[in-house]
Order: structure tokens, then C-alpha cells, then sequence
């Protein structure tokens, strides 16, 4: 099937029932083999075996952004090429998008108390992490205000575009400011610093992530279109009984 | 291997169950939400409201077989 026949939501409906089960099946396979993994996996020298939390907390970090990526392309989507599935792929990547954020955020603040004393300090990422959950829930309830979807995907694409600013100061907070948050040890120019066997299981927790992401967002879309055609169907029936 | 998660067991246990908390919460809320959006839609396809391109499906119908071929997408 071209790529471009699944701006058709039909097709994309007929497209995302046939690929949802296969994705949910690989989610779980992925998450077995990560999960062995994590359990073979040695305690660190420093952290001891609080280093286990890290498996959930650096992937759940990791998607918090990527999906709000994947929100501003979509935002892009709606308000320049006005695709039809631009808007429905942002609002419904929000609430998943939110939860990585909230689990990123609770774990961290888990991993935080034994290794540096405190669950909560205000450095620079996690506070910007704090404010793109706070951008989330903000983006949610701006869907559900505005009833209309057209003016609601319009407004929201734009508050999207401006959020993505934070995007970068997540990533970089750590280079910019003094921070108790350590700085990035996996995605570097001069290669990861994380041993082998860590790194192992992060990057294979990482990919069930993404899995689980996937798997989500396609089935959330499905949700949205059919929420649309409902809200249609009932804009006739009350058209028809005036 | 695992041998004991150490004096700092319950941080790691309340992470995992966070984790399994957000997954499983996510997976429930989009198959209820299809669950119910799907029958809300088969009871208002069946006052028979149906969408713009449905009827104009079934007025091809008898010539092209179209409105077959669009329900099995659907």
C-alpha cells in the first residue's frame, strides 16, 4: 500500500487492524527478552543495584521527548500541509506522551533518594522535564475546551510549535547548566560511556519502549477517527431533527 | 544474576510497578475506549445514520459492489 493512501482514514482504520496485533505481539516479545536482560544484568559499582531502576527511567525519558516529536511533526502536519491525520496523530500521542513523562519523572525522583538524598531538586532538567509533563496536560485539556476539531487542531498545533523550544533545553540542560542530573552518557559524539553490559539491556528495554509506543499511538488513532465519525454521525442526527 | 535487589529493594519494586502501572493503565484505557466507541458507533448506524460517504457507497452499490468493499475496511 503507498504511504500516501493512508491519509484516507479508512484505509489508515483498515491499515492500523491489521498491524496493531503484530505490534502488540513484538511489544511483548521485546519486553521478555529486555526484562532477562535487566535480571542477568550485574550490579553497578557506584549505584549497586539501584541501577536497575535506570532500564525503566532512561526509556521512559527518551520517549517523553520523542513522542512530543512526534506531536510537533504532526502540528507541522496540520497547519502547513492540513493533512487529515495530522491532528488526530498529535491528540492522540498526548495522553501516552504524558504517562512516559509522569513514569520518567516518578522513577527518577525513586532513583534520586538513595543515590543523591532527595526526590526532588530543582536543576535544570528535571525542572524542564517537569514543565514538558506540565505542556501535556496543558495540550490535553485544550482539546477537550475547544469542541470544534478544526479551531481546537489549529490552536493546539501552534501551542505544540512553541512548546518544542523545550525540546532542546531538556536535551542540552545538562551541557548548559550546573546539574545534579548527570550528563548524557549514551547518546555522545565520542560514543556511549555505559558498559556493555548495561548498555545491552538499556538499549533492549529502549526498544520494547518504543514498541509499547507504536502500539499505542496506532491504536489511540483508531480511537480518535472513530470519536470523529461518532461526533459527525450525531452533528446529522441533530441536523436532520431541526 | 540477580542475587538480593540490596537495601534499596523497595525504590526498585515501586519503579517496576509504576512501570507495569503506566503500561497496563495505557493498554486498558485505548481497548475499553475502542470498545466503546465501536458500539456507540454500530447503535447509531443502526437508527440508521451512516456518514457521507457510506450513502454515497450505497447508491453506487448495485453497479460497483462499493459499499461491500468499504464496510470490510471499515
Amino acid at each position: 500500500m503507498p504511504l500516501a493512501d493512508l491519509a484516507n482514514p479508512t484505509r489508515f482504520l483498515a491499515f492500523a487492524g491489521r498491524l496493531i496485533p503484530w505490534l502488540a505481539g513484538l511489544t511483548v516479545v521485546l519486553f521478555a527478552g529486555g526484562l532477562a536482560l535487566v535480571i542477568r544484568s550485574p550490579a553497578d559499582y557506584l549505584q549497586g543495584e539501584t541501577v536497575r531502576i535506570m532500564y525503566i527511567h532512561v526509556p521512559a525519558a527518551w520517549l517523553s521527548m520523542l513522542t512530543y516529536a512526534i506531536m510537533a511533526v504532526s502540528a507541522l502536519g496540520t497547519l502547513v500541509w492540513r493533512h487529515p491525520l495530522a491532528d488526530v496523530a498529535a491528540r492522540a500521542a498526548a495522553p501516552i506522551g504524558a504517562t512516559f513523562t509522569a513514569l520518567a519523572l516518578v522513577t527518577g525522583s525513586l532513583w534520586g533518594r538513595p543515590m543523591w538524598g532527595t526526590y526532588w531538586e530543582w536543576d535544570a532538567r528535571l525542572t524542564s522535564v517537569l514543565v514538558l509533563f506540565i505542556m501535556y496536560l496543558g495540550l490535553i485539556a485544550l482539546w477537550r475546551t475547544i469542541e470544534d476539531p478544526t479551531r481546537g487542531a489549529r490552536a493546539a498545533a501552534i501551542l505544540i510549535l512553541v512548546g518544542s523550544v523545550n525540546l532542546p533545553i531538556i536535551k542540552f540542560s545538562v551541557d548548559w547548566w550546573n546539574t545534579l542530573h548527570q550528563p548524557a552518557s549514551v547518546f555522545r559524539i565520542d560514543g556511549p560511556t555505559i558498559d556493555v553490559t548495561m548498555l545491552l539491556p538499556l538499549a533492549a528495554m529502549a526498544l520494547a519502549f518504543t514498541a509499547l509506543l507504536a502500539t499505542l499511538h496506532l491504536a489511540a488513532m483508531r480511537n480518535e477517527i472513530l470519536r470523529r465519525r461518532i461526533r459527525a454521525l450525531g452533528l446529522t442526527a441533530a441536523g436532520a431533527a431541526r | 544474576m540477580i542475587a538480593s535487589l540490596g537495601p534499596y529493594a523497595d525504590f526498585i519494586a515501586l519503579s517496576y510497578g509504576a512501570a507495569a502501572l503506566a503500561a497496563f493503565g495505557l493498554t486498558l484505557w485505548v481497548v475499553l475506549d475502542h470498545r466503546r466507541l465501536k458500539q456507540t458507533l454500530m447503535a447509531l448506524e443502526a437508527q440508521g445514520l451512516t456518514r457521507r460517504s457510506a450513502r454515497a457507497a450505497a447508491r453506487l452499490a448495485p453497479e460497483t459492489g462499493l459499499e461491500a468493499k468499504l464496510e470490510t475496511q471499515a
